[in-house]
């Protein structure tokens, strides 16, 4: 009897509609731009896709300058943003924590931000830091704090600024919701205990609820980094890496060399250089979710 | 010196009074143990003497001070939670040390102070687990660790065995009991339990519905029980209590059986008077197989409903006047339900109670 009409077979055949597809939608791209990263392909060239070249698009990438720029402003923006986004929602979520009138309908309308599209955020944003007709000048000159129109797009740290005020108004309701999550799932004991054991308010923060928190602020770190790190939209709306590269993340780098300069080889190879990033920004999270949460496990 | 007042205190959570006006002494190194049935304001009272409820009226003063408005951390007590309250992100030792630390104790006097209190308590072995690595009656200890290592004026506990089992809770109450010998400080312990008020209690404090019902030590509550109330709620089985009429200079159940009245009591009654009778289990045996042979007592005849065999004693299920009633008999014999016995009720540690107030005729 073949192989496939055995009784033993049936779990394969069963699972592999399952594996086909699942080869066909990621096994074979991600097989597909991994070797063409090897290779000297260009979009307008479709026959240099069988150019092989090694490890010429890695060296050159290594010698990069404008790329090595771009990486380490992404480290920044995902550096400043996730803490700025941590700090924010910490203070949402301890504020909503104690109203006792409203919550579910200030909850509903805290997440308000994450229900736009990056796109339309940034346009919007784009607009309000507009240096002639922008509402940010506006109001600033208005209230007599400048008398000049400030470049806020234009200035490399002030559009850096810019941009990351459009990524921290549109997500920080994600670490304020989990952390919220975290209040309402916190045992009352620990506080009264911490009290009477001699803490005032700050210590009790500091010494009980902040660390009880840590696995849901790491929880949100661990998916805020991952969408940070792969940035493109608000950037592309809002300054499109510019102006002269003042701006450029890595996506936007990458996008540039596979589609602006049809050199997908190279930015292909960039691509899985930018990935290593981000899953060590994961994979460091997700380690500190895992001690946190072994302490945590079963305590009460 | 901590002496414990509480001066009228009351609770109000909105419109609902939950604590009336409590009004008690607790002396230097008394352990007084507030029970009482759920609900009652005990643990409110408890958490007021904490400084984790707001005072709604009167004083509570610990020492010379009066400690209403302030916070838990000025008052110098120390609390054991019902579900332990323990630090889930710090060790044993870390949670033993973290009052002082947060007081600003200098560190080499608080690994001397935790030693000490782990070796106290028998924790030495488990200082570095984190309490998740614990069990229940572990956790409980530390729990108390944490308490005696500030070397509080007042301890306060609130149901701290009640998460425990059976057999755990009787080695817990001991060692709380050695515990208060060692270190001899005010101790306030709440519990719905009568066992551990009983076993434990310098003093006992019976509350119901936000009111003191009766204080008085352990033996003088079970002996001389003031209300109805406190004679079913200390004592187990509970006390019977059997409705009644004094008349013809007896007293007369509902269906006519008639007992005399108890010596110390015949002069606190008059003819008429509608009363009920409490009697405890103890009291009640089948002839022969009772505590006490002589002294005053009344036989009537009773069928059994249900034998419960305890090893030493069975407790009997029984009817008397339409009442249920409990009774005990001593000594190895199996009971069958439907068997009638003549029963001896003993009187000498009879009640009698007024039928419309529930106190005890020794009251008037």
């Amino acid at each position: 009897m073949p192989f496939w009409r055995r009784e033993s077979a049936i779990p394969y055949l069963l699972l592999l509609p399952a594996l086909a597809i699942m080869a066909l939608v990621v096994a074979f791209p991600l097989i597909f731009s991994l070797y063409t990263s090897f290779t000297g392909y260009r979009l307008v060239r479709p026959d240099s896709l069988y150019d092989w070249v090694g490890l010429r698009n890695y060296s050159r990438i290594l010698q990069d300058y404008d790329f090595w720029v771009a990486f380490g402003r992404t480290v920044l923006f995902l550096t400043v943003v996730l803490n700025v986004e941590f700090l924010l929602g910490l203070g949402i979520a301890l504020l909503i924590n104690r109203i006792t009138w409203g919550q579910r309908t200030l909850r509903t309308i805290m997440m308000f931000p994450m229900m736009f599209s990056p796109i339309l955020v940034g346009f919007q944003f784009k607009f309000m830091f507009n240096d002639n007709i922008g509402i940010v000048n506006n109001a600033l000159q208005s209230l007599g704090l400048s008398d000049g129109a400030i470049a806020w797009l234009v200035d490399g740290k002030l559009a850096f600024f810019s941009i990351a005020f459009a990524e921290v108004w549109m997500s920080t309701s994600v670490f304020a919701i989990l952390l919220l999550a975290g209040l309402f799932a916190m045992p009352r004991d620990p506080l009264e205990a911490a009290k009477v054991d001699g803490c005032n308010a700050w210590q009790t923060f500091r010494h009980i609820t902040l660390p009880f928190l840590m696995p849901f602020a790491y929880i949100a770190m661990a998916i805020r980094s991952l969408d940070v790190a792969r940035a493109y939209d608000i950037v592309t709306v809002m300054t499109d890496g510019g102006p002269a590269g003042r701006t450029e993340l890595l996506w936007t780098l990458i996008a540039r060399v596979g589609y602006d300069n049809s050199r997908m080889g190279l930015a292909n190879a960039m691509a899985y250089v930018s990935t290593i990033l981000s899953i060590l920004f994961t994979w460091y999270f997700y380690r500190k979710l895992v001690a946190a949460r072994r302490y945590m496990g079963g305590a009460q | 010196m901590a002496e414990i007042t509480l001066d009228k205190v009351v609770k109000k959570y909105g419109g609902l009074d939950v604590v009336h006006g409590i009004d008690l002494q607790i002396a230097h190194e008394e352990f007084v143990v507030l029970v009482g049935p759920s609900g009652c304001g005990k643990s409110t009272t408890l958490r007021m003497i904490a400084g984790l409820e707001d005072i709604s009226g009167g004083l509570v003063k610990i020492g010379d001070r009066v400690v209403n408005d302030l916070p838990p951390r000025k008052r110098n007590i120390s609390m054991v939670f019902q579900n332990y309250a323990l630090y889930p992100h710090m060790n044993v030792r870390e949670n033993l040390g973290f009052g002082l630390k947060i007081a600003g104790e200098a560190t080499a006097s608080i690994v001397k102070r935790v030693d000490e209190a782990a070796e106290i308590l028998g924790l030495t072995p488990l200082l570095d687990r984190t309490p998740a690595e614990l069990s229940g009656g572990q956790r409980q200890r530390v729990a108390m660790g944490r308490a005696i290592v500030r070397r509080p004026d007042v301890f306060l506990f609130d149901e701290p065995l009640s998460n425990l089992d059976a057999k755990l809770r009787g080695q817990m109450r001991a060692e709380i009991k050695k515990l208060h010998q060692k270190v001899r400080t005010t101790v306030v312990y709440v519990t719905h339990d009568q066992v551990e008020a009983m076993t434990l209690a310098d003093r006992i404090v019976v509350m119901r519905d936000g009111r003191i019902e009766q204080v008085g030590s352990p033996m003088d509550v079970f002996n001389h029980p003031r209300t109805t109330f406190v004679a079913t709620f200390i004592g187990s089985p509970p006390m019977n209590l059997l409705p009644a009429t004094i008349s013809g200079g007896a007293v007369r159940l509902a269906d006519g059986t008639a007992v005399p009245i108890p010596d110390r009591l015949s002069d606190r009654v008059h003819e008429g008077r509608r009363v009920t009778l409490g009697i405890r289990p103890d009291d009640i045996s089948p002839v022969g197989h009772g505590l006490s042979q002589d002294g005053p007592g009344a036989e009537v005849e009773m069928e059994v409903e249900l034998a419960e065999p305890l090893g030493m004693e069975s407790l009997i299920y029984t009817r008397l006047a339409g009442q249920e009633v409990q009774a005990k008999l001593y000594g190895p014999r199996l009971v069958q339900p439907g068997e009638r016995l003549s029963f001896r009720m003993a009187l000498d540690r009879a009640h009698l109670f007024d039928a419309e107030t529930g106190r005890s005729v020794r009251e008037d």
